[in-house]
């Protein structure tokens, strides 16, 4: 007997104790969307380098400028605060080697970019490190070396590994972008295929304007680019690659053909155009050259895109009256409406990332560019504006780029076309440098994996 | 007659050669692209160029050796502190026994060079540490805040939140809504994964941070969890820029352990 009391009363003890020493646990399911305030300090060059730089890009300061390619990136991405170099306290040479933690905190740096850049034979080897200024420690330190015509690129490696390093998906900024540059009034405008890096710069021209050429996309490697000329006024699909220059006609197809575009693993084209008086989808093998058609309905498809795994294929049609969106198994089967909202849906691109579908709504005389997941469900309208379409999505499914045009008069004055980006909070839209203006933008996956 | 063939296929011939050399689709010219050069990175973690003291690698190499499986604390325990005369300057090599232990197990067990860095910034943190400063001061904050304890008055409704989660809900909400300020969430996680980071801090009676560890710390660096290791370091900085954290001015037994659990998904989904 004495000894179940005293059973009992150890439980009793041993529970309570239990009770009065129980943790406290604080639930933490919201913080702040404010970009992250970092310091990019300037890579450090040695004078020898420096002078040869100078020499070979014409650049005064080879390391600050790389430094503000990453500057300009982070704070376009809208997560990032880069913060004014005028306000950092240590040499950038010291800060790379050993920086003074307590310095970057005053100015409140959460974390600190530093490099340093040199010429090994005749090559440009860059080394960076990347700090956490309030654990006092370095996080990433990476190098690697390139010819020096390519330091713009530097720039955008460095940003992606930041990027990806602190926020926890890959980067977007060693891209690049290729879109129809026009020229001219809106009533005899001139386009030209051209291709820049991700911030605008380096523009290149692919074609010389005598031909119209529309909607330019990107295989998944990068080198080639499919894109619809007019020949004669008959619609061409050609394959143009990047790196020869060399270009192919893929098929001159009849009727009204629209939007070629590739399938994720590089072997096929999907497009729309119209056979017999409808519109369907169809697939061409690139190397075989055979043409196979997906969907047969009386109504109008049009606009495919594949899902990242080619399982699915999403696409507009007007089969069910007014223009909506719709994804199918890739041969064609099983296809499923999506989009339920008031107003036409077209334009719809799956995301790298596979969970979203971005597309372009017409609704009351308005254009928005929105997003919804690949069963309808969460449509998100991100940006309005009087006409914008034909948004592409960056390689880590973040950001769209698309184009918006401003109303001409009646004698084709007045009117732009200019390339937009923004990000899938809503709020970080940007417009996007370019030479002329711009339309039907198409962005590349990242050039260095 | 032949002669006028002849001036005829030269004409023609002519006027091909100048066909192919001036229309460009013929010409085939190589767009001036700059090449896409593969680039190839290299970790240089291992060959940091960061100086040390040649006794601090000695001292983490045995500490290393000795412990394996001690977690994060990020600052010096007070009580060590306390022992140190405040105007004796603390040699470096006692030092990194004394801070170095904790630090070094918890994150990255595996990196010598982080490791050998961060010897370098404590040894330096020691000889002016302000928060080890605080700890001194904090003592008699401690002793005081247990006396003040029994004289405060505590009301019904007050008891009952604390009975059941160890803090008032008006405390929670103000200790919720310091951190929410100071957590900037990275917005590249996956909403859809299980991504929970809990961590434990030991506070001292002014909100300020002992230790903190991370309870799944196994988890940061094992392959395939840098979605974690982001988030538990977003949490981390989190706590860091907050402290002093907003506790109760009471009760310090109560809330010198407690445990805040990081969930991002609720945010990310938007």
């Amino acid at each position: 007997m004495k000894k179940i009391i005293f059973f009992i009363y150890v439980s009793l003890f041993i529970l309570n104790w239990g009770k009065a020493w129980s943790l406290i646990e604080v639930d933490i399911t919201r913080g702040n969307l404010n970009p992250l305030p970092l310091a990019v300090s300037p890579l450090s060059v040695d004078q020898n380098s420096k002078e040869k730089f100078k020499d070979l890009l014409k650049l005064d300061d080879i390391g600050a400028e790389i430094s503000k390619v990453v500057e300009n990136n982070l704070r376009q991405s809208g997560l990032f605060n880069p913060l004014d170099p005028k306000a950092f306290l240590q040499k950038p040479d010291i800060a790379h080697v050993k920086p003074r933690f307590e310095d970057w905190a005053l100015i409140k740096a959460q974390a600190l970019i530093t490099g340093e850049v040199k010429i090994v034979d005749k090559k440009l080897r860059v080394e960076f490190r990347l700090w956490d200024i309030l654990a006092g420690k370095e996080i990433m330190a990476l190098a690697f070396t390139t010819v020096s015509e390519n330091w713009r690129r530097v720039g955008h490696i460095i940003t992606d590994k930041v990027y990806q390093r602190l926020t926890g998906e890959k980067g977007y900024f060693d891209t690049r972008i290729i879109y129809v540059a026009e020229e001219g009034l809106k009533t005899s405008r001139i386009k030209k295929l051209a291709i820049m890096d991700q911030d605008g710069f380096n523009t290149k021209y692919l074609t010389l304007g005598n031909e119209l050429v529309l909607t330019p996309r990107f295989n998944p490697t990068n080198q080639m680019v499919t894109y619809l000329s007019y020949f004669k006024n008959l619609p061409r699909v050609y394959l143009l690659d990047i790196e020869t220059g060399i270009q192919e006609v893929v098929g001159d197809f009849p009727g009204m053909t629209f939007a070629p575009r590739f399938s994720p693993d590089g072997k096929k084209i999907i497009m729309s155009f119209a056979k017999d008086g409808n519109s369907d989808i169809y697939t061409m093998d690139l190397e075989s050259r055979e043409v196979e058609k997906i969907t047969n309905h009386p109504s109008i498809d049009t606009s495919p895109s594949y899902s990242p795994d080619g399982k699915y294929i999403c696409f507009n049609s007007d089969r069910s009256g007014y223009q909506q969106i719709y994804v199918m198994r890739s041969d064609g089967s099983k296809v499923k409406r999506i989009s339920f909202g008031n107003g036409l849906y077209g334009t719809p691109v799956w995301s790298p990332r596979g969970d979203l579908i971005a597309f372009t709504k017409l609704h009351k005389g308005k254009f928005y560019i929105g997003v919804m997941r690949t069963d309808g469900t969460g449509e998100r309208l991100l940006t309005e504006n009087y006409y914008q379409e034909a948004p592409s999505w960056s390689p880590n499914g973040r950001v769209l780029i698309f184009y918006r045009e401003t109303k001409s008069d009646s004698a084709g004055k007045g009117f732009t076309a200019k390339l937009w980006s923004i990000d899938l909070t809503g709020y970080n839209e940007r417009m996007v440098k370019t030479e002329t203006d711009a339309s039907d933008p198409s962005w590349s996956s990242l050039l260095t994996d | 007659m032949t002669n006028n063939i002849i001036i005829s296929s030269a004409l023609h011939l002519l006027l091909i050669i100048i066909t192919a050399l001036s229309l460009p689709f013929l010409a085939k010219k190589p767009i001036d692209l700059p090449p896409i050069i593969s680039i190839e990175l290299i970790q240089i973690t291992d060959k940091t160029s960061i100086p040390y003291a040649p006794k601090a690698k000695k001292i983490i190499e045995e500490i290393k050796k000795k412990e394996k499986e001690k977690l994060v604390s990020e600052q010096a325990p007070p009580k060590k502190v306390k022992k140190e005369k405040p105007d004796a300057i603390p040699l470096p090599d006692q030092q990194k026994n004394i801070v170095k232990k904790p630090e070094e197990e918890k994150q990255n067990p595996e990196k010598i060079d982080d490791e050998i860095k961060q010897v370098s910034e404590f040894e330096k943190k020691e000889l002016f540490d302000p928060n080890n400063i605080a700890a001194l001061i904090d003592k008699s904050k401690e002793e005081t805040a247990e006396v003040v304890k029994s004289d405060n008055k505590v009301t019904q409704s007050q008891r009952k939140s604390v009975i059941s989660s160890g803090l008032t809900l008006n405390e929670e909400d103000a200790l919720k809504a310091q951190i929410f300020g100071c957590w900037s969430i990275p917005l590249g996680l996956p909403y859809n994964e299980d991504l929970l980071v809990r961590i434990k801090l030991n506070l001292k009676p002014d909100g300020s941070i002992i230790n903190s560890e991370i309870l799944d710390h196994a988890r940061m660096n094992k392959p395939g969890q840098g979605f974690y290791k982001v988030l538990a370091e977003s949490a981390l900085r989190a706590i860091r820029l907050c402290q002093p954290l907003r506790v109760p001015t009471t009760g310090y037994e109560r809330w010198k352990e407690i445990q805040l659990n990081f969930d991002a998904r609720e945010m990310l989904q938007g």
